[in-house]
Order: C-alpha cells, then structure tokens, then sequence
C-alpha cells in the first residue's frame, strides 16, 4: 500500500505525515500526528467525539480521509486553550460539572465554539439542536447546556 | 486502495472507465465513509472530485436557474440566501440530512447517489424539475433527478460516469415549494415518510405542481395524479382530500421498526396536505 504525503496546518503549526489514503483525519491526528484529544466514539459520524474544524467547519475527522487535509486548515480540541490559559468553554465546563468520563467532551467543546462564534446569544433550543450530533451517555445534556449558556454569556461580557 | 485527485471531471470519468476493480467517487464522504469502514465497500479506485475546479460552489445560470456544485454541502446550502429564497424547499431537504457535523460536509448529489428511498434531500430535487448533469467517458449529457435512483442502493448512472452538477430551473414567479417528512423524534433519523411539494399559482389557482414521495416505495416516486388532483384548484378541501387519495395509492412501502404499512400510507397523505399548504402559500407570496 503505497502512503501519500501530507502536508497540513493543524491549530496553526504546519504539520507533515504519512498517511495510508484508507486513513481517516482522525486516525492520522491521533496515530501519526500525536494529537489524542479528538476521541473516536463510533467511527460513523454518529457521536461527534472526534469533532474538528476543517477550513472552519464543523466536520467529523472520523468521515474525513487524512489525505483529504491535504493544503488545508484543521483545529482540534488541542488548539482551544491560549498557553497555559483555559477557553471560557473550558472553565464552564469544568466549573458546572458539564462532565463524568469526558470522552464526548472534546468534540462537544469544538462543536460549541463553533456555535458561539456563529451565534453569541443561543437560545438552549438552539444549542440542542446545534449539539444534536454530540453523544453524551454521561450527564443527560443538562449541564452541558448550562455550561454552554454560561461560556456564551461571560463571553458577551455580561457574566 | 489508489486515490486520486483529478483536475477536470472528463479525467475522472476516464479514471472510472479505466479501473478494473471497484471505484468509488468522494464528494462529501459522509456514506462512503461509513461504508470503506463497515467494509461493505472495498474500493480499489477511490476519485475525490472536491479539487476539481467549481466543484463548491453555487451559481445562477443563465436562465435565471441555479447550478450547484457536486461538493456544495448542506451547511453552504442553507446559508445562500438566494437559493433559499428560490428553492426554500430544496434546501430544507437538504438541511434535515444528519447533524452539523455532517451538514459540513455531506452534498445533495451524495444524498442523490447512495440511492436511499428515504433521502431527505432528493423529494424537494425532484419536484423542484432538477436535472443531473453528468460526465462520462464519451461526453455529457443531462438526466431528470427522478431517473437517477433505480432501487435501494442503485442508480441508472453507468461505468465511468459522473454526476458534474445539479441544476435548478428558474424558479418565475408565483412559485413555492416545500419538503416535510416524519421521524419520531426532532432530529437525527431516517425519514419514515418524506413529502415535497412544488407548484406555481396565478391569482389562487395553482396552475403547476409536482409532487413527490420518499421513503413509501423503492424509489423517491414522482406522483403526477397527486399533481393533478390540486392543479386548477385553490387548494380548498375537496382538493386536499382528492391529493390525499391519490398519495395514499400511490404508496408501495415495507413494513419495518419505523412503520408500517398502514402507517406510512395514511402519513403520506396527511404530509403531502401540508406539504402543498405551505408550498402554496409561499407561492401566494407571504406566510408560511
Ligand atoms: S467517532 Fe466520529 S462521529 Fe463518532
Ligand atoms: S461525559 Fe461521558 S460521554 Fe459525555
């Protein structure tokens, strides 16, 4: 099986590997890339656990050959803290609890700060049905959408 | 398994028409990728048409129709105030296929080409007159969306060809269509039956219709005695329960965990009622 060169941004450094174009994103960010936040839940784009930005949208990495990142900008869960400095996102969820194992949690920040930067105000309908494709069998959602709210409104400057 | 990247569709028509083993197209990868993983598919040629140029994107014809690109996704759909302001139908088909993650990246002509009965975005495609423009080894040619699925699973497309657009007619004026379906829960399902509902009125009488059904038959089913059971009418009751009749017979459903027979064939009826109420008055140009 003869592999093909990637080249690739992921969360702003350049990044080079070989992938195996059977390879989805997610295997190559994990395997050969080192970045092991991004979660593979199911593998069939029904659990949002492995959600990444590709060129700013919102995909499943699991539904993304490696190969296909190929020139192209990718964001991770690895890339949403600045420094040493949690995203709000972040420090919500740790704050209400938004968690128990914190498999789905990766993908579920990811899939929310897109959300927050399309829509600063959600409503939690919304957000619910935004977060649709983010499986949690944890914490019943509730949490998630109170830490999300809360997130929404520290970053509107209103918390 | 080789991947390739082809520049123009005639050379991934060639590439197609070359292989020897299995080939598969990637647009938006949201089936073929659940398929390579569940190996019900072992392509050796795998053509991802994304880098072919136009591929993304959405433009006016010029005829005043529209021509979307085989890698438009469903997010981009919904965003483009213009189509949604012609078709509003055709993308609220579009925009009830899988969550946000897979509204990134899956496309309409994918959601055409997996061949499923219970497409949520082929009803809207095909009562909107859409046509499929592919490519082939030996050249072009154009195809009525509602040709394209022959069965679960199947198309009428040949080896080597390709679907290189999706094109919209013009939409004219008085014009209005809308899709609606039926899961059992808000979000994230298969539609256990599926309507769309395209027509055109003069003052308040419909003039044009079509009309179409998902998920009661093998295929998508174009239902032209639907059509005509409300065209010539102002949509009052005695043409919503001759449209509701001739849904109904025009369902062939299976039994299976998400209805039955019975069940699909009366929501068919009660759907496509509806469907034709809010495509009419989109139509008459105000409420929805
Ligand atoms: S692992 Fe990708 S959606 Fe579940
Ligand atoms: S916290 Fe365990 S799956 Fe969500």
């Amino acid at each position: 099986m003869s592999r093909i060169h990637v080249t690739t941004t992921v969360n702003g450094d350049t990044v080079e590997f070989l992938a195996d174009p059977r390879e989805t994103l997610l295997d190559c960010l994990r395997d050969h890339v080192g970045l092991t936040g991004s979660k593979e839940g199911c593998g069939t784009g029904d659990c949002g656990a492995c959600s990444v930005r590709l060129d700013g949208t919102l995909v499943c990495s699991c539904l993304v050959l490696g190969v296909e990142a190929q020139g192209r900008t990718v964001e991770t869960i690895e890339g949403m803290a600045t420094g040493g400095e949690l995203h709000p996102l972040q420090r919500k969820f740790i704050e209400h609890a938004a968690l128990q194992c914190g498999f789905c949690t990766p993908g579920i920040l990811v899939a929310a700060k897109a959300l927050l930067e399309k829509n600063a105000n959600p409503t939690d309908t919304e957000i619910r049905y935004w977060l649709a494709g983010n499986l949690c069998r944890c914490t019943g959602y509730d949490k998630i959408i109170r830490a999300v709210q809360d997130a929404a409104a520290e970053m509107r400057g209103a918390a | 398994m080789r991947y390739h990247a082809p520049q123009t569709f005639e050379e991934a028509a060639q590439l197609a028409a070359q292989a020897p083993g299995v080939t598969r197209f990637l647009a938006g990868g949201t089936d073929v990728l659940v398929q390579l993983r569940a190996a019900m598919v072992r392509p050796d040629d795998l053509i991802d048409i994304k880098k072919i140029p136009g591929t993304a994107e959405i433009s006016r014809t010029a005829d005043e129709g529209w021509r979307i690109g085989v890698a438009v996704a469903g997010a981009q759909l919904g965003a483009h105030a213009g189509l949604k302001a012609d078709w509003p139908g055709v993308v609220e088909g579009m925009e009830l296929v899988g969550s946000t993650q897979v509204q990134g990246r899956a496309t309409l002509t994918g959601n055409l080409c997996n061949g499923s009965p219970a497409a949520d975005s082929v009803p809207g495609l095909v009562a909107a007159g859409a046509v499929a423009e592919i490519t082939g080894p030996t050249g072009k040619r154009t195809v009525a969306v509602e040709d394209i699925p022959t069965g679960p699973g199947r198309t009428s497309l040949t080896k080597g060809e390709v679907i290189s657009a999706l094109l919209l007619p013009p939409r004219g004026a008085h014009g209005g269509d809308a899709y609606l379906r039926f899961i059992p829960r808000t979000e994230m399902d298969i539609a256990v039956v599926g309507c769309a509902v395209s027509l055109t009125v003069e003052g308040a009488t419909i003039t044009a219709a079509r009309v179409v059904l998902g998920a009661v038959a093998p295929t998508v089913r174009l239902v032209p005695d639907a059509a005509k059971a409300i065209i010539g009418t102002a949509l009052d009751d005695a043409a919503l329960a001759a449209l509701t009749k001739a849904a109904e017979a025009a369902c062939s459903p299976i039994d299976d965990k998400r209805g039955t027979i019975a069940f699909r064939t009366e929501v068919a009826g009660v759907l496509a009622r509806r469907a034709a109420r809010i495509a009419y008055d989109r139509a008459r140009g105000g409420k929805q």
